[in-house]
């Protein structure tokens, strides 16, 4: 396989998709259309957000109470919740992480 | 004013850059792995810049597949594109073609989700353009560099995955969506959405984000709705 045609292939399916509404300048969306779009974030960060804490690797459950990303992630939310501050949100949980990590002997140190 | 946009842009991905760092690595690595050259690894780094894309290509090319199945799957796995190309057009349309142009070229799920939360933000700032070219160079900029070191360190960098940097993405993502929920429609969405991709989880290349997102969207229209008739009645 001509692996240059390939990425010149992907370049071409990729941009096309990123660029699908942007090209159309003088589109304006109808109301209802907007309002939905008004969900896409929310619903998509969540969509990663979620399976990222309850399935780590992609594929398997893990429902257990060594999961940092689940504990640390349960945290963050708590955090966000709260303060709605969003560096106080990283901070915080990503300290949390490793500390977990560390406690449960899961960092390759 | 542009300065200042640009660079708060590229500061408010640098989570998400340490977040994503040990993939591109790894994307280096793998991508020699599966037989590409350092040169056509690095070119899919700087011309499709897609993440998730990058890296079922590399295993699709390393398991012996046709060009024709690959490029197939590159369209399904960044079909969510498009809906963030139509979340943020209203924003944009107003920008020459040539802005257009290259922002939808750096539109990532990383840019997406922080330059919506600045476009978001109530001020009437005109240069909020510059903030997504800052967010979307930051990016590029280390996805390169990470491509760049996982082809000369490949795989002798140890366990680079085993650390669990992508928790900074999760962190990142956490802090940007739990402020956005006020209302019961949108914590809806956020449930339906994040239910979904779990149940989803199995289905190959992001087609359970897809699926999870639309489910969400449309339980937090519904509610609204709702909600609005309800008020109607009363």
């Amino acid at each position: 396989m001509n692996t240059w045609l390939l990425i010149l292939g992907m370049l071409l399916i990729t941009f096309t998709t990123r660029y699908s509404l942007f090209a159309w300048s003088h589109l304006q969306f109808p109301e209802g259309l907007r309002r939905a779009l008004h969900y896409v974030p929310i619903a998509v960060l969540s969509a990663i957000v979620v399976p990222g804490m309850l399935l780590p690797d992609g594929q398997h459950w893990a429902l257990r109470a060594d999961n940092a990303y689940l504990l640390a992630g349960l945290a963050s939310i708590l955090v966000a919740a709260v303060t709605r501050h969003l560096l106080a949100t990283i901070a915080s949980g990503l300290l949390l992480f490793f500390v977990l990590r560390w406690a449960f002997g899961q960092l390759p140190v | 004013m542009r300065r200042e946009e640009f660079l708060q842009g590229a500061r408010d991905m640098l989570p998400l850059l340490l977040g994503t760092a040990p993939f591109g690595v790894i994307f280096g690595g793998l991508a020699i792995a599966a037989g590409l050259s350092p040169w056509q690894t690095l070119g899919m780094s700087l011309l499709v810049f897609a993440g998730s894309a990058q890296f079922i290509a590399v295993s699709l090319i390393g398991g012996g597949a046709g060009l024709a199945v690959v490029l197939l799957t590159t369209l399904v796995v960044n079909l969510r594109h498009a809906l963030y190309s139509a979340s943020l057009q209203p924003f944009v349309r107003h920008l020459p073609g040539r802005w257009r142009l290259a922002l939808a070229f750096w539109l990532t799920d990383e840019a997406f989700a922080v330059v919506q939360q600045r476009y978001a933000r109530a001020d009437a700032s005109p240069c909020k353009h510059w903030y997504f070219l800052g967010a979307a160079l930051a990016m590029y900029g280390n996805w390169q560099l990470c491509t760049a070191l996982g082809i000369v360190f490949g795989q002798t960098l140890p366990n680079l995955a085993a650390w669990g940097l992508d928790f900074a993405m999760l962190a990142t993502f956490i802090g940007i969506v739990v402020p956005m929920l006020r209302n019961t429609p949108q914590v809806a969405a956020a449930l339906v959405a994040g239910a979904l991709a779990l149940a989803c989880h199995s289905l190959p290349y992001q087609l359970g984000l897809l699926v999870a997102a639309a489910g969400g969207i449309l339980s937090g229209l519904c509610l609204e709705r709702l909600a609005a008739s309800g008020e109607a009645k009363a």
